[in-house]
């Protein structure tokens, strides 16, 4: 059952494009691409293609982020619900019920096999991106449950322990995740909600996270967004149009590890909450000296305008760097950290509030790279051991997945060149 | 083919609450058609022959063991096709039970615990085969038998609950509560068809509705465990049991649909998940785990008279709920603790959620069954 009709791209042409600079690009393509921004925020990005979607995808507005535990040991049975998610995802991306008779199409005497929460919206540019983490691999007890340790890529090492982490094991690792973007909450929630259904007895979720307000554009056809500490976040931020930096940085190349993580990527998460109320009552200057940037336009302290090259070299009247030595941007930049880079795709968070009258927030980050040992890693070290904003900061889960290429028809299936 | 008729349904029922006595095993006849004696001790379980012919086949249990002992008559997957509870030390009791030829086990459980000592039973002879209406009307027939076993024997326990209770025992009343309570779990869904008798009986301090005064189990367990204070809980218990009689008294006059009983299956993995992981039912006593397994048995108990349609109709479905039920069971008996089992509060949040893990892979595939079962 198709939800609803979503406007045909033409259709969205006319409506006006929502986003600044997205119409006409959307009218440049027949079909829409997964990096090119769909026009409208109805409109539906392709399930299959070379790359998965959610990755270089424009990043939509929500989250719902989940890791799962697989609780079979048994290859077959979970192989089968690979399946399964795959053919529900390729549904749902579409604008469709997660299952054939969808949420009120079935028996009446049978539970319906979609939830139903989603009837009556759009595709809503849901992507669904799954990734493998290491436990997949080995279990905790050291157990090669579905006899592919040796598939498991060496870049795929478990994070090392970074200085100040405070992680709660209970929201970190699982065996495989799942990155719902969308730009309605409902629909997002909708596809998690439904693949944790369909693998009831094959995988529980470990843990999950909501996540409103993109931390950075993916795409040049979108602006910079703010983080909850009030400063544009992700103006460096590896791009779609960047091609040759994708390459690069962000898409796993034959001969870099096992065959099927060719043409993948390796995502990390790190859930960092946010110590809002004591960053909101420290001076406009030592947030600005934290970050290295202003506030309002996001320019390096060196600089004037957003994109503008900081000049690390740069001192003031007294012979200090105008760029702080543990400023956030600094320690961040590639140039500090062998010319490292990540596409980020983080999101805002707030859990409610801690029972100590303070939001329980923060940025839920998300990070795809080629190879997290010589990139995240890198990165992290340098901020972990000196940023001035670890003050505000706590890293509070942690997640490492190996994310494959995409499938490119229905023949194939999620994790198909994994498992065979 | 998998069948057993009842002989009547009054007959069977006196038989499984007032049949005992030292009733010596005879088969005169010689032709596989006598009685059958039971030897049953705490380590072993001697039956006397292990082939019948079709037809009435009475058994005759005598418990020569220390512990209460418990005799059952299994079909393929654990189909409860007969069994008697509560065989006290140095009784002798009866278990008439009809049986079809066919296959089946027999279980002696000293204790009252476990999978029990199994034997072999081959019962020869011919049965003409059944429609598939025909094996759902069984399903109907053996689960009626069953709500009549279990709520028999919750008349005998919430009795003596409710004698300890009024005789101002507290610690044997605490001992008997979670004994009183796995009948009634196992049969819920049958109470809860009975409207307002359920929350007179069942009810949590809070579920109730102004102006409606709180009775039954949980108000005694608070009594036990929290005030623990009987001395005014009197008029309560002689309630519960007043109360339990008249719902065992209706539920013996009713029959359930099949759809009925998938979805009492069902229903019954929902409230493990809902309430007794949680450790919302019993919150004063902790006993939650004794009403967890007594879901899971009633649901087992539901699942099994459908048994014989289900695997007609999907036999890969009745293979997956197989599965999945011993799963449970042994995440289940980990925490088995003496005669019982741990209490809620001292299990782990990682316990807990293997428990939940496993059920709701349980409750995933049996929410398929009313489909089945209503496919014509």
């Amino acid at each position: 059952m198709q939800r609803r009709k979503v406007l045909g791209l033409a259709g969205a042409g006319a409506a006006g494009a929502a986003v600044a600079g997205a119409g006409a690009i959307a009218l440049t393509h027949r079909e829409p691409k997964p990096d090119t921004l769909v026009s409208d925020t109805a409109g539906a990005y392709p399930f299959y293609g070379e790359r998965q979607a959610g990755i270089i995808t424009p990043a939509q507005d929500r989250l719902h982020f989940c890791a799962f535990d697989v609780i079979t040991d048994d290859k077959a049975a979970l192989v089968d619900m690979l399946q399964d998610w795959t053919a529900a995802a390729a549904r749902m991306t579409q604008g469709r019920d997660a299952g054939t008779f969808g949420a009120v199409g079935g028996s009446m005497q049978a539970p319906p096999d979609d939830t139903g929460e989603a009837l009556d919206l759009p595709a809503s540019g849901l992507t669904l991106t799954i990734g493998f983490g290491p436990t997949l691999f080995r279990d905790v007890r050291g157990k090669d449950r579905f006899g592919i340790a040796a598939k498991r890529p060496a870049a795929l090492a478990d994070l090392p322990n970074f200085p100040r982490d405070t992680l709660d094991p209970a929201i970190s690792g699982g065996d495989i995740a799942v990155q719902a973007c969308a730009h309605d909450p409902q629909v997002a929630v909708h596809a998690i909600r439904n693949l944790a259904r369909i693998g009831m007895g094959k995988v529980s979720v470990r843990w999950s996270q909501l996540g409103f307000g993109r931390t950075s554009s993916t795409s040049r056809s979108q602006v910079t967004p703010r983080n909850l500490f009030g400063f544009k976040d992700g103006t460096r931020n590896l791009k779609a149009e960047d091609t040759a930096l994708l390459d690069e940085h962000l898409w796993v190349h034959s001969g870099d590890g096992p065959d099927w993580m060719t043409g993948g990527s390796y995502l990390v998460t790190r859930k960092v909450r946010m110590l809002i109320e004591t960053w909101d009552r420290s001076m406009l200057a030592e947030q600005q000296t934290i970050i290295g940037r202003d506030k309002g336009e996001g320019a390096p302290l060196t600089g004037k305008l957003e994109h503008d090259e900081p000049d690390f070299k740069a001192e003031d009247g007294e012979g200090q760097p105008v760029i702080a030595v543990d400023s956030h941007l600094r320690l961040a930049h590639a140039d500090q950290n062998n010319g490292a880079r990540l596409l980020r795709r983080g999101y805002n968070y707030v859990d409610g509030s801690d029972g100590l009258g303070r939001l329980n927030a923060g940025l839920f980050f998300i990070g795809y790279q080629r190879d997290p040992r010589k990139q995240f890693v890198q990165i992290q070290n340098s901020l972990a051991k000196l940023d001035a904003l670890n003050e505000y900061i706590r890293h509070t889960s942690s997640g490492l997945f190996a994310c494959p290429p995409g499938l490119l028809a229905a023949d194939d299936y999620w994790g198909r060149s994994l498992f065979a | 083919m998998r069948t057993a008729r009842l002989i009547t349904a009054g007959a069977a029922a006196a038989l499984l609450l007032t049949a005992c006595g030292d009733k010596k095993s005879d088969d005169a006849a010689g032709d596989g058609t006598g009685k059958i004696a039971v030897a049953a001790s705490d380590t072993e379980c001697k039956v006397e022959r292990a082939t019948s012919a079709a037809g009435t086949v009475t058994f005759t249990i005598a418990n020569k063991g220390s512990k209460i002992n418990e005799f059952y008559v299994y079909a393929t997957g654990d189909r409860i096709m007969g069994e008697i509870e509560n065989i006290a030390p140095g009784l002798t009791r009866e278990l008439i039970v009809e049986l079809p030829a066919g296959a089946y086990e027999t279980a002696c459980k000293p204790g009252m615990i476990g999978k029990g000592i199994r034997n072999a039973f081959q019962v020869t002879g011919s049965a003409a085969p059944l429609t598939e209406d025909a094996k759902l009307a069984q399903a109907t027939a053996d689960y009626q038998r069953y709500v009549k076993s279990q709520s028999g024997a919750l008349i005998e326990q919430t009795t003596a609950f409710v004698a300890a209770v009024k005789a101002g025992d507290v610690e044997k009343a605490k001992t008997l509560f979670p004994i009183a309570r796995t009948y009634w779990e196992r049969i819920e869904p049958v109470a809860e068809s009975f409207g307002d008798l359920d929350p007179a009986i069942d009810a949590r301090d809070g579920d109730l509705e102004p102006g409606q005064k709180w009775t039954g189990f949980h108000k005694i367990e608070k009594d036990l465990w929290v005030t623990k204070d009987v001395s005014k809980s009197g008029p309560d218990a002689d309630k519960l049991l007043a109360d339990v009689q008249t719902i065992v008294n209706k539920a013996n006059t009713v029959t359930f649909s099949p759809v009925e009983l998938a979805n009492g299956a069902k229903e019954l993995l929902d409230e493990v998940a809902s309430g007794k992981i949680t450790g919302e039912e019993d919150r004063y006593s902790h006993t939650d785990l004794w009403d967890f397994a007594a879901n899971l048995e009633g649901s087992q108990g539901a699942v099994q008279a459908l048994r014989p349609a289900l695997e007609e109709r999907d036999p890969a479905l009745v293979k997956t709920l197989d599965e999945n039920f011993a799963k449970v069971e042994a995440s289940l008996e980990k925490h088995r603790s003496g005669d019982g089992w741990k209490l809620h509060n001292q299990l782990t949040q990682a316990e807990l959620k293997e428990l939940s893990d496993n059920i709701n892979a349980l409750a995933e595939p049996i929410s398929k069954v009313a489909a089945i079962v209503a496919k014509k």
